[in-house]
């Protein structure tokens, strides 16, 4: 295999492991502060995807609004969704089984109203034109909007890592997660803070699949690969894992990228066993020191 | 318990329901239509799957969101060991059982390294890989065409003679799956979804007990997938996509998954649902989800069940609620 060949790989996945680093990274925040498991994350990537195409493609509006916009639409649904149903639900016996029940409810009825709004075709949006061609390094040649994609993903990171460390909303985001009794009676309004980060995890999710449009079609559906890839990362990093997400989904974007270089049809499969791999030696999560496994 | 009532009674109301449920399905090809019989098949195949997936949810508290992966396993043993014209049905049907059980037996002890939400979601992990195999392979199991004229024995070729064949080997599933929850290991296991810390102090091996209910889920949806592809006579990979996971759970939840016949009964109604569903409108998921995102909220014991516990309160035995329905 040529150097080339293998940086260009290199640059792939790296691009692919940053849509799954912003799905799973809100996967990964909702499960740490809300303690739920929101399998309808993916629905939000999907929704996402379409509000894009509907601002870009129909309704004409400029690139970068039109994934502002759909960032926005993602973010708001994901925070009525549990403003509105997810939080009766809270506290009850049984809750996660709960979780998963209404959670997947969401799935089939997301991937329907995709449908009913936009229909069953495939649909794209061309990228922007000023992004639309490559960059020559020497002899390697790299799309510049792959180049954006991965600029964006870090920027997410740092400024996920700034906010939940160095802000107040953060701090008040790490008292509810290690004990929500004790953060409301100091005081921190759980509630609000609980739908602020369901939107703000949704709209992550929402700009994945905003920024995912140009590259790969949009079809109903792709909500459930996307939680399902978005899984595998989040259970190699760790859940509720903040870099353990960013880890996860290197390490999947990676062996995705090289496995469709080896073996295309199967190239799925190596992340399966990866997973399996660090299930048997770490059930906790690469970066998770005890008690995922419990 | 209903310790209002005697053991004696309790044991004549079971024996009424298995009977009022022989008859049923007894009778159902006297209505005379084969829309009927088709119809009862896919409800007690689907309910034997049902009550398969409720030996790990209800009675051990697991809830797998994976177990299409067994049901169709089951399906292409059957499928493709006719087809081949490797070993002859009565061969191939309990082979059908014995493959599902094996891939539990591969993909439990994985599952079971995780608990609760984590559990789940890598049963539905790991089921989407197999159904990614099974649908990418195409020199073996024919891929998204899946296999069309699988042979049946010509005794069964007939739909009305395959449905009573279905009916007595259903029924024997059940009469089997309820020795098993009757049982000292199913004591254990019931023990296991009230609190599984507590027995695993008792020096409980958990996790065998675990794999264990896996094996046996898998085994019965496995058959379950083995009779569905005898009476079809085709199979698609579509009998392991998530939703048939997603289906089956649906059906327990709503039937009630502390009672034994619970997803059985939740399995007539959602198939009726779909079906009637169907014919007015190509968007099913839109209102299987909102029953079930009703359920969730409303009804959080299943529909029979709640609907149980409201009739038990209305005769004014309070606290019964909780028990009533766990029988």
């Amino acid at each position: 295999m040529g150097g080339n060949i293998f940086l260009a790989q290199l640059l792939s996945g790296l691009t692919s492991a940053m849509t799954l680093f912003l799905v799973a990274s809100g996967l990964t925040l909702i499960f740490g502060v809300v303690n739920v498991f929101n399998f309808a994350h993916g629905s939000f990537y999907l929704l996402g995807a379409y509000f894009a195409y509907q601002a870009v493609a129909v309704s004409g509006v400029g690139f970068w609004e039109g994934v502002i916009l759909a960032t926005l639409g993602a973010g708001v649904s994901g925070a009525v969704m549990e403003y509105v149903f997810l939080r009766r639900i809270y506290g009850r016996p049984g809750e996660a089984g709960f979780q998963i029940l209404l959670t997947y409810s969401f799935i089939l009825i997301l991937d329907d109203v995709v449908k009913m709004i936009w229909g069953t075709d495939y649909k794209s949006i061309s990228k922007p034109e000023a992004l639309a061609g490559p960059l020559y390094f020497g002899e390697m040649i790299v799309p510049k909007y792959d180049i954006v994609v991965i600029g964006v993903g870090l920027l997410v990171a740092v400024g996920m890592w700034w906010m939940i460390k160095r802000t107040k909303f953060g701090r008040n985001l790490r008292a509810i997660s290690s004990n929500r009794e004790m953060a409301a009676s100091l005081g921190v309004n759980v509630p609000l803070a609980l739908s602020l980060v369901f939107g703000l995890a949704t709209a992550l999710g929402g700009l994945s699949g905003a920024l995912s449009a140009p590259v790969r079609t949009v079809t109903p559906g792709a909500g459930i690969e996307v939680i399902i890839g978005s899984l595998i990362v989040v259970v190699i990093g760790g859940l509720g894992n903040f870099w353990g997400a960013l880890v996860g989904a290197l390490i999947i974007g990676e062996v995705t990228a090289f496995g469709i270089l080896y073996l295309p049809q199967w190239a799925i499969l190596f992340s399966y066993a990866v997973m399996a791999l660090v299930l048997i030696f770490r059930p906790e999560g690469l970066l998770t020191k005890r008690s995922a496994a419990r | 318990m209903r310790s209002w009532r005697s053991a004696k009674a309790i044991r004549l109301g079971e024996a009424a329901q298995w009977g009022a449920g022989l008859l049923l399905f007894g009778t159902v090809p006297l209505l005379g239509k084969s829309y009927f019989v088709t119809m009862a098949n896919e409800i007690l195949v689907m309910g034997l799957f049902a009550m398969a997936f409720n030996l790990l949810y209800g009675v051990t508290g697991m809830l797998s969101f994976g177990q299409a992966a067994y049901y169709g396993v089951g399906g292409y043993a059957v499928g493709l060991l006719l087809s081949e014209g490797i070993v002859p049905f009565s061969v191939a049907l309990p082979a059908a059982m014995v493959a599902g059980g094996i891939l539990a037996l591969v993909l439990g002890p994985l599952c079971i390294r995780l608990t609760g939400v984590y559990f789940t979601m890598l049963t539905l992990a790991f089921a989407e890989m197999v159904w990614a195999v099974v649908f990418k392979w195409y020199d073996f199991t024919g891929g998204d065409n899946g296999i069309q004229g699988i042979p049946v024995p010509d005794v069964l070729r007939n739909p009305l003679r395959y449905y009573y064949f279905t009916l007595a080997v259903v029924f024997v599933c059940f009469w089997i799956l309820r020795k098993i929850v009757e049982s000292p290991f199913g004591a254990t296991l019931q023990a296991i979804r009230e609190n599984q810390e507590r027995v695993g102090f008792l020096g409980v091996n958990v996790r065998r007990y675990q794999l264990a209910a896996m094996i046996l889920s898998g085994a019965f949806a496995g058959l379950a997938g083995g009779l569905f592809a005898g009476y079809q006579r085709s199979i698609h990979p579509d009998m392991l996509h998530w939703t048939k996971s997603g289906e089956v759970i649906l059906m327990s939840i709503l039937g009630g998954v502390s009672s034994f016949f619970g997803p059985l009964v939740g399995a007539a109604v959602i198939l009726f649902i779909e079906d009637m569903i169907g014919k007015y409108t190509e968007f099913w998921e839109i209102c299987i989800g909102s029953i079930m995102l009703a359920i969730v909220i409303f009804f959080p014991r299943g529909v029979i069940g709640t609907l149980g516990a409201r009739l038990e309160g209305m005769r004014g035995n309070k606290g019964a609620g909780n028990e009533a329905t766990r029988s």
